[in-house]
């Protein structure tokens, strides 16, 4: 049998995540079924005079720290995503049922893609700040592995001991679903048997500072953090910024049931595409036609008919483009009012996690197929009437619903007019 | 300072990058870095910005290629101090 022509199906056998409101895969499942909200104020972003002082940052402690880096990788480390994605990382490998040691044999089957959008910002200002005190030489060694984009996926694949492909990608906010969709690829298409996927963010308020000075995060919600992150709500102001990582094992169907391995979902098919800045499309705003083309191959991909999705989790970060994103959606699967899917937004519960929003999301999307449930938009007790207009209200619940899933859709958007979409299914032979 | 101060300090300094501990446990003046302690190459600029730290000097470029023993370490060090 030639492997280059075989497509193989693609399952999930891991999860791992550090998210605002649960930091490994019992408590951020649990977060998400009781609407917990990891948003919560800064002080240090109002004393640097941010008009948005809330956020959501994962709690990790010294003692935790510990369980995935060892203490020389924590001398003069100052990467909190690079932190982030090694412990969804190191969690989702050993979901999965391997093992984690550090002379462990090295794996040609097993690679990973890990993207990010920055990576240890708040190390490189500790090297720009050295630089221009012309103390060059004092940066030492850990300022280039900390600093470079693809420092997540080289310090996983050291820990893991990978010999297939070790990249990072970096696609704004569709980084993880995209992370996902290129491990999906590879896999299907023979070059691996396990991949690895997610994305990380980092915790700074350098990694934030942009997107509040272009006044698209909410600064209305400052006295009360939790109810600040408003996705479809009428009075969503911006979104809240977020951080954290997530982190999927990626496994062909064959070598799965060869370990016997749990399987939580079936990745179906899905599409990734731009929209090229034409159409109504920016760097910072999507073309709608090309949104709704990314939907529609992704169902196509998947050998499934629209009518088929039971679920969406959108990316529906709450600012204005909310409307846009569900009009988006009614026209791409051509459903509509009650006839729409159920639909909900962890950034609700956890900000928008950025470039780490994608892995975390495809992590509680795969959660609510395995579990059967949907989880409650939190802050959406009063929906946009531009979104009434489109969809029933009761197609965004607000409380959790248990429900037979078999079919859910996830989308990312990002700056750069970049899209992705991914479609799970309930795992059966 | 004494050799022995010295070699006190470092084996202090150094103990956070060992890879060999039975090597670390024979800790002596011959004792090289990268052979013998396993540490990776990339961690002595790490090392010697400890040791500028420990004994207040400044180490350069030249002496720095060579600080790949504890003997070479030690005796640059002696250097340093005494300059």
């Amino acid at each position: 049998m030639n492997l280059s022509e075989v497509k193989n199906r693609v399952v999930i056998t891991g999860l791992g995540v550090v998210a605002p409101n649960g930091v490994g895969l019992p408590a951020f499942t649990n977060a998400i079924k009781t609407g917990t909200s990891g948003i919560t104020y800064h002080q240090n972003l109002k004393d640097k005079g941010f008009s948005c002082c809330i956020g959501g940052v994962p709690i990790i402690s010294e003692e935790k720290k510990l369980e995935y880096l060892s203490p020389l990788q924590l001398r003069g480390f100052n990467s909190s995503s690079i932190l982030y994605g090694c412990m969804a990382g190191i969690d989702a490998w050993k979901d999965a049922g391997f093992s984690v040691e550090e002379n462990s044999e090295l794996d040609y089957d097993s690679g990973l893609i890990f993207g990010t959008g920055t990576s240890g910002i708040e190390k490189l200002r500790e090297a720009i700040y050295k630089i221009d005190d012309q103390n060059v030489r004092r940066l030492g060694s850990t300022s280039v592995v900390q600093t470079m984009a693809s420092g997540i996926s080289a310090y996983l694949g050291g820990i893991l001991g990978f010999g297939n492909q070790v990249t990072t990608n970096s696609s704004a906010c569709t980084t993880g679903t995209e992370a996902l969709l290129l491990g999906f690829e590879r896999i299907k298409n023979g070059k691996a048997k396990r991949m690895l996927v997610g994305s990380s963010s980092d915790s700074s308020l350098y990694t934030w500072g942009g997107f509040d000075a272009m006044r698209v995060m909410s600064y209305k919600h400052n006295e009360a953090p939790e109810k600040g992150s408003r996705p479809m709500s009428a009075t969503a102001a911006g979104f809240v910024p977020g951080s954290g990582a997530g982190a999927l094992v990626l496994e062909s169907l064959e070598s799965a049931l060869e370990r016997k391995a749990t399987i939580y979902a079936e990745v179906l098919g899905g599409n990734i595409n731009s929209g090229g800045q034409r159409k109504g499309g920016t760097l910072t705003a999507p073309n709608s036609e090309a949104v709704q083309k990314c939907i529609t191959d992704a169902v196509l991909d998947s050998g499934i008919s629209s009518s088929e999705i039971d679920v969406i989790n959108g990316h529906l970060t709450a600012t204005s483009k909310d409307s846009l994103e569900i009009e988006n959606w009614t026209k791409a699967l051509q459903r509509k009012g009650k006839y729409f899917p159920y639909i909900n937004s962890l950034k609700s519960m956890v900000g928008h996690c950025l470039a780490a929003s994608g892995a975390i999301e495809c992590v509680a999307a795969v959660a609510q197929v395995k579990g059967q449930f949907v989880f409650p938009n939190i802050n959406c007790d009063d929906v946009h009437p531009e979104i009434s207009a489109l969809i029933s209200n009761d197609k965004i619940p607000t409380q959790i619903i248990e429900k037979n899933i078999t079919i859910l859709a996830k989308a990312s958007f990002g700056f750069g007019d970049v899209n992705g979409c991914v479609i799970f299914k309930k795992y059966s032979d | 300072m004494t050799k022995e101060e010295i070699i006190s300090k470092l084996t202090t300094i150094v103990k956070p990058y060992v890879q060999n501990e039975e090597g670390f446990k024979n800790l002596n003046e011959n004792t090289d870095f990268i052979n013998d302690l396993e540490i990776n190459s990339a961690n002595l600029v790490d090392i010697i910005l400890d040791v500028e730290d420990e004994f207040k000097i400044e180490i350069d470029n030249d002496s720095m290629e060579k600080m790949l023993s504890v003997k070479a370490t030690v005796e640059i060090i002696q250097t340093k101090i005494n300059a």
